[in-house]
C-alpha cells in the first residue's frame, strides 16, 4: 500500500465538512438527521485510517463501537421525527419551533 | 501506481460528489440513494486499509440496515414535498457554507501539520492482522475492550425500548376499538 494515510485523514475532513454544512442548510430534519450519519462516517474513516497509522487496533474497535452507538442513535432520532411528524404535520425543523418566545 | 493508489483516486471522487449530490438533492429520497453511495465507497476505503471486517459491517449495518431505517420513515411521513427555500436566519445559507470550507481547510492544515502529507502506513497485515482481521479484532475487542462491548449491549437494549417508546401511538378515548381490533 502506497497512498500516504493523510489522503484519507483529508478525504474524511472533505466528507466532515460537507456533513456540517448540510446540518447547517437544509431544513428537512430527515436530511439534516442523514449529514449527521455523513459526519458520522468521516469521522468513522478518520480512525480506521489512524489504526493503520499507527499499526494496532485500537481505532478500527472506536469505529466499531462508533458504528454501535450511531445504530441505537438512529433509532431514537427517526423515532423523535416520526413523533414530532405526528404531533405537527411536518419535518420541516423551522415550523416546530414551540419553545421559542 | 499501485493498486490501491488507484482504488483511492477512483472512489475519492465518487465518495465526495455522492456527499455533494445528496446536500444539493432537494428531494429526500434521492438523498438517501446519494448517502447509500457514499457508505459503499467508505465501506471500499475501510478495505483499503486493512479493515475487511468493518467493511463487511459498514455494508450491513449502515447501507443496509440504517438506511433501510431511514428510507421506511421517508416513506412512512411521506415527505416527498419539496422542502421551502425561506430563510428564517437572513444569510444562513452562505454562511454555511463558507464555514464549511473553513472547516475543511483548518482540517487540512491541521492534517499536514501533524501527520506530513507523504507518510506511508506502517506494514499492516504481517504485523497486526495474523490470522485475519476479523481474528485479531477479535482478539482486541473481548480482551482489551470487553467491559465498554458489553455496557454496548445496555445501550441496544435501552435504545429498542425507546424507540418502542416513543413510536407507540397514545391509546386515547377517541379510539375505543383498538385494543378490540388488536386482539
Amino acid at each position: 500500500m502506497k497512498t500516504p494515510i493523510s489522503y484519507f485523514v483529508v478525504l474524511s475532513a472533505v466528507l466532515f465538512a460537507i456533513g456540517t454544512v448540510g446540518v447547517l442548510v437544509r431544513k428537512n430534519a430527515l436530511v439534516i438527521f442523514m449529514s449527521v450519519e455523513l459526519q458520522l462516517n468521516a469521522v468513522n474513516l478518520a480512525l480506521v485510517a489512524f489504526s493503520r497509522l499507527h499499526g494496532n487496533l485500537n481505532g478500527q474497535v472506536l469505529a466499531f463501537f462508533s458504528m454501535v452507538v450511531a445504530a441505537a442513535e438512529v433509532v431514537v432520532g427517526l423515532a423523535i421525527i416520526v413523533n414530532v411528524y405526528r404531533r405537527m404535520h411536518t419535518a420541516n425543523v423551522d415550523d416546530a419551533s414551540l419553545l421559542r418566545w | 501506481m499501485t493498486a490501491d493508489q488507484i482504488v483511492f483516486w477512483v472512489f475519492a471522487p465518487i465518495s465526495v460528489g455522492s456527499a455533494v449530490a445528496m446536500l444539493f438533492q432537494r428531494n429526500a429520497i434521492h438523498a438517501a440513494l446519494f448517502l447509500i453511495v457514499n457508505f459503499f465507497t467508505l465501506a471500499v476505503f475501510y478495505l483499503v486499509l486493512g479493515a475487511p471486517f468493518l467493511f463487511a459491517v459498514q455494508i450491513i449495518v449502515y447501507a443496509g440496515a440504517i438506511m433501510v431505517l431511514f428510507l421506511f420513515v421517508i416513506m412512512l411521513l411521506g415527505v416527498d414535498r419539496e422542502e421551502s427555500l425561506v430563510e428564517r436566519l437572513r444569510g444562513q445559507r452562505p454562511l454555511a457554507i463558507v464555514l464549511g470550507l473553513g472547516l475543511a481547510a483548518e482540517i487540512f492544515v491541521a492534517a499536514r501539520a501533524s501527520l506530513g502529507l507523504a507518510r506511508g502506513p506502517v506494514n499492516f497485515d504481517r504485523t497486526v492482522n495474523v490470522g485475519g482481521n476479523a481474528q485479531a479484532l477479535s482478539h482486541v475487542l473481548f480482551r482489551d475492550y470487553f467491559l465498554p462491548f458489553e455496557v454496548t449491549s445496555i445501550l441496544l437494549i435501552v435504545a429498542a425500548i425507546a424507540a418502542m417508546v416513543l413510536a407507540q401511538r397514545e391509546r386515547t378515548a377517541a379510539e375505543p376499538g383498538r385494543e378490540v381490533e388488536a386482539t
